[in-house]
């Protein structure tokens, strides 16, 4: 920070008259004054900070994330700044260059905003409604779960399996995402599923 | 990891094979620097390039990809007759005397029981001799010629270090210099690590690659001890947990099994499962089975699993197939698949054979992608010229692009690769309108579950016993699903002298707590522990380390049990006390065991007891020979990739692997050494992590687009120069790619052949920030490792050419 205060903002400081400014009735002599001066507020002061990790490889290195109110979407709280957890005993404060890059990765212009819909044959995506999507999608589970779900095998065991439908699981997901996961797919019978343990 | 990569800095040798971790894991690799500054580690480093990790080692091999097991083996052999092995170790914590049975024979490159037409194996022979006592017959001199260690013997002779440079191309030097270090360690003064990636488990023999590290590490002594472990750096940063919470196609949470055709019933399924000991006072963990399992059928079907009805046993799906990626694709190729959810995947750009991959999508009637960004697959029917050159008008597949909120913006817990669940708690708001995975997935589950309570269906009651309980059905939130994972009791939980453990409604502090009669719940055992009734310890934050030795034992939760280091009984001898005061970590004090970290069992059983350290296992002992199950083999074997520029050295008429599947149809799709002659190979650059990182701008400006590295040799022998565009392809596909002309690649000796490799960054695709590429994958063959199916990513054959143009 010192690297702010340049010679001349320097001798500016010392001729301005000790007594006359607030430094002045904490004590601070006229260079402390300019020194204080020309100290820009710590720009993570105003942010809320989170306690993280990052996304990327297993190592999973802690995370500090700032954010602050955005300004593209007004009463949201965005990611204004990423460093490394100086408390994690695995990464102790350090990121490599795709950690270090992550704000990149949420502010990516090829992150996905609203829910968007391809139309078979067509060229396009077009924007839905969530609800469009989420009722569309659950028809479409429900029409072929209901002609290929297979109650019993030839013995007459149960099986309760649903062949024709494909679950791929992400690895960046919490366990809890996971967990839930493994409720939806495996409670509505599927039996294609796979993560990115082998790939 | 066995171990922690804080542990690492515990280590005198590390051995970094089959991964990268300078460029892959880099914050992860500054406990080998830690390693090296303060205690003086070595660091050798066998790859087939000179990457990153091996510019700051003591010493570096090259090696031919795809001939690991060759070398390892070599290794093996080196021990066994120098006689540089932990013999204490070897005899009492592995089967090294355990007999097998007089008709297990290996001939040819072939183990007992192959049959040709189902590239399978009748594993029946690969068993132990069985004494009248219903226990495994062992001789503790390790004399007898039919006792693993003999036989061991016999089976490694053939791995000379004369033969590794035949069939590895590492010059015998090379390759001795890595035996020494490593026998160097077999002696309980001092601890080697080994440290591997995909780089090992991409292979058609990926699984054995590792158990023979493995079985290097038990010869040496080095697992269970400080510094020590083999030990799996991984790769997504929370692969670890959802391979544990088990979304995968047989896998109930936890490592157990969703039952198959052949077990009718619940009682079947756990006869099949729950694990006798093979020898007297020994733990063999799996007999908890039938708890475990049942705790997690009263988390899945909660009130509605009764004694009854066995806990809802029948509502389970029953495994017919087992689906990995590969048939995954494959099926939905054949056109038999409606639809597929991708959440947080690019199976255009991560599967293998690209080609394949995109006609199989455009098979699909509907395909989802839950993403925070846009992948290749979501847009797979775009046109985007030689890069993804399809038909858009003809694909009928209906797509829907769900936005979901980044890592930043929402909570819950990661299991990092040394097994330890910690919290993280959200940053930010979603960005514009995306959702997290939780509640698009419940809204669809409830939404899915109306419609059968409105309309009826098939299969309607499976379905609609899922237990749904959340306060708020709609979105469930993390803290309620990581106590589900958890478990309670639900009726008091009592010891076996009657005494309440724990009541009725409390969290369950670990897995010795859970029950198989339905008083408990718990859907993924092994986690049991991180939300007991002190609460939550995902969300621990000590970071003291009062023993120094990296443990860290109240940060976050490390399964199983908090344990850190696992096996770590094997860290003091028969008696109990410490191999050295080097390697000093879990003893016996007299009245318990005692030390830094939580022991293997219950701290009270006396050394006398002869407990092993192995407690998963049926033996306590580790397994240098694994019985029956392992689908290649008892012992590893040399076999080449599917795609190899030489014939299989050792046993000149096998192809591959004879266990690994090959689809149908398949076969004829690899490629043959006459037509491509170059060895080549995938990983990752350390700017850039899979696919995601096209799409974030700092590191598409660090790394742009894709290139291939290649040696001086082989460039001039091309005709290509440093920066020109080359055209590489292989029987499946092409790829476009800069050239990168490097000393770090060296054209190698094998079986008389002059072998070159290529190297292929993974990363580039057709959408992102970073220059258009076709994906390498269009380049790899769809056959993968016959116990895992993972993928043969690392060693496939290709041709190149240089592109006339420009050079940039």
């Amino acid at each position: 920070m010192n690297m702010d205060l340049s010679r001349r903002a320097f001798l500016k400081g010392a001729s301005v008259g000790v007594a006359g400014t607030t430094l002045g009735a904490f004590g601070f002599g006229g260079v402390e004054a300019a020194y204080a001066a020309s100290v820009k507020p710590f720009r993570l002061t105003t942010t809320k900070e989170a306690r993280s990790s990052c996304p990327y490889c297993a190592v999973c290195c802690g995370m500090m994330i700032f954010s602050a109110e955005s300004k593209a979407e007004a009463g949201k709280m965005e990611v204004t700044h990423i460093e490394g957890d100086v408390d994690n005993p695995v990464n102790r404060g350090t990121l490599c260059p795709k950690g270090a890059a992550a704000i990149d990765y949420i502010k990516s212009k090829t992150r996905v905003k609203y829910p968007m819909y391809r139309k078979p044959g067509t060229n396009t995506f077009e924007r839905v409604t969530w609800d469009f999507a989420m009722e569309r999608i659950a028809k479409l589970m429900k029409e072929d779960r209901d002609a290929n779900f297979i109650e019993t095998n030839n013995d007459g065991v149960p099986v309760n399996r649903w062949p024709t439908m494909a679950f791929l699981s992400g690895s960046s997901v919490t366990n809890e995402t996971g967990w839930l996961t493994y409720k939806v797919s495996r409670g509505l019978g599927m039996l294609q599923i796979e993560n990115q343990a082998r790939i | 990891m066995t171990n922690s990569w804080t542990d690492i800095k515990n280590t005198d040798l590390v051995w970094i094979m089959g991964g990268n971790a300078a460029e892959a894991h880099p914050c992860g690799f500054k406990w080998v620097t830690e390693a090296k500054a303060e205690r003086g580690a070595k660091l050798m480093v066998v790859d087939p390039r000179f990457n990153r990790s091996a510019a700051v080692a003591d010493h570096y091999a090259p090696i031919r990809p795809g001939s690991d097991i060759a070398f390892l083996s070599g290794v093996v052999n080196y021990l066994l007759t120098n006689d540089k092995i932990h013999h204490e170790y070897v005899r009492h914590y592995t089967n090294a005397a355990y007999i097998v049975r007089d008709d297990f024979e290996f001939n040819e490159g072939l183990f007992s029981g192959y049959d040709e037409e189902k590239r399978s194996y009748d594993r029946s022979t690969w068993e132990y001799v069985m004494g009248p006592d219903g226990f495994a017959v062992r001789d503790m001199t390790l004399k007898d010629p039919r006792c693993v260690f003999q036989l061991m013997k016999k089976h490694f002779e053939i791995y000379t270090p004369e033969m590794v440079e035949r069939v590895s191309g590492t010059p015998k030097d090379k390759f001795l210099k890595v035996a020494e270090w490593a026998a160097s360690t077999a002696n309980g003064e001092r601890a080697m690590t080994i440290m591997y990636a995909l780089g090992w488990t991409q292979h058609s023999s990926g699984a054995q690659n590792i158990r023979t590290a493995a079985m290097i590490q038990l010869l040496c002594g080095n697992i269970g001890i400080p510094g020590g472990g083999v030990n799996a750096l991984r790769g997504h940063s929370n692969v670890q947990g959802i391979t544990d919470v088990g979304t995968l196609t047989a896998a109930i949470p936890g490592y157990l099994a969703l039952p198959t055709d052949k077990e009718p019933t619940l009682e079947a399924h756990l006869a099949k499962r729950t694990f006798k000991p093979l020898q007297p006072n020994q733990t063999s963990y799996w007999q908890n089975y039938p708890k475990f399992y049942v705790s997690f059928l009263k988390s899945y079907f909660g009130a509605k699993a009764t004694k009854e009805n066995n806990f809802g046993y029948d509502w389970l799906p029953k495994v017919d197939v087992a689906y990995d990626a590969l048939r995954m694709f494959d099926v939905m190729h054949q056109g038999k698949t409606t639809g597929m959810l991708c959440q947080g995947f690019n199976p255009l750009m991560s599967i293998a054979y690209s080609g394949k991959t995109v006609a199989a999508l455009s098979k699909l009637k509907f395909l989802v992608s839950m993403d925070p960004i846009e992948t290749d697959t979501v847009r797979f029917w775009e046109n985007h010229g030689e890069f993804n050159d399809v038909d858009t008008a003809s694909i009928q597949t209906e797509v829907f692009m769900l936005p979901v909120t980044s890592f930043a913006e929402e909570e819950g817990s990661f299991t990092n690769s040394s097994r330890c669940i910690q919290w993280k708690w959200p940053a930010a708001d979603p960005y514009f309108e995306s959702r997290k995975d939780i509640d698009i997935l419940s809204d669809l589950f409830v939404r899915i579950r109306k419609l059968y309570e409105t309309e009826g269906g098939t299969g309607k009651d499976p379905l609609m016993a899922i237990d749904w309980s959340y306060e708020n059905p709609l979105e469930p939130q993390p803290d309620e699903l990581l106590r589900e994972l958890n478990g309670k009791a639900l009726a008091d939980v009592t010891d076996a002298e009657g005494n309440v453990i724990r009541r009725a409604g409390e969290q369950l502090a670990g897995f010795g707590e859970m029950r198989d009669d339905g008083s408990t719940d718990g859907s993924m055992w092994i986690y049991t522990g991180v939300y007991g009734p002190k609460g939550n310890f995902a969300q621990r934050r000590d970071n003291d380390d009062p023993s120094g030795l990296g443990v860290f034992g109240n940060w976050g939760f490390s399964w199983p049990a908090n344990r850190r280091i696992q096996y770590n009984r094997a860290s003091a001898d028969p008696q109990g006390k410490p191999w050295s005061e080097a390697k000093k970590y879990m003893y016996w004090d007299g009245q318990r065991w005692t030390g830094p970290d939580v022991p293997d069992y219950v701290a009270t059983i006396p050394p006398e007891q002869a407990t092993g350290p192995f407690i998963m296992n049926a033996e306590g002992v580790s397994r240098l020979w694994v019985r029956g199950l392992m689908a290649d083999g008892p012992f590893p074997a040399h076999y080449e990739p599917f795609e190899s520029p030489v014939k299989n050295p050792i046993f000149p008429a096998i192809r591959g692997n004879p266990a690994a599947r090959v689809f149908n149809n398949d076969m004829e799709i690899f490629g043959d050494s006459s037509e491509f002659s170059i060895v080549a190979t995938t990983y990752r650059l350390t700017e850039h992590f899979h696919f995601w990182t096209k799409n974030v701008h700092t590191n598409a400006v660090l790394q742009p687009e894709a290139i291939v590295e290649m040696s001086e040799q082989l460039a001039k022998e091309k005709g290509i120069a440093m920066g020109q565009l080359v055209r590489i392809w292989s029987n499946r596909g092409e790829v476009k790619a800069k050239a990168v002309v490097t000393k770090r690649l060296v054209p190698l000796q094998v079986d008389g052949k002059t072998v070159h490799t290529i190297g292929l960054p993974l990363h580039f695709g057709f959408i992102g920030e970073t220059k258009k590429a076709s994906p390498i994958n269009s380049l790899t063959p769809p056959v993968g490792d016959a116990n895992s199916q993972t993928p043969e990513f690392k060693a496939f054959l290709v041709d190149i050419e240089p592109v006339s143009g420009p050079v940039a």
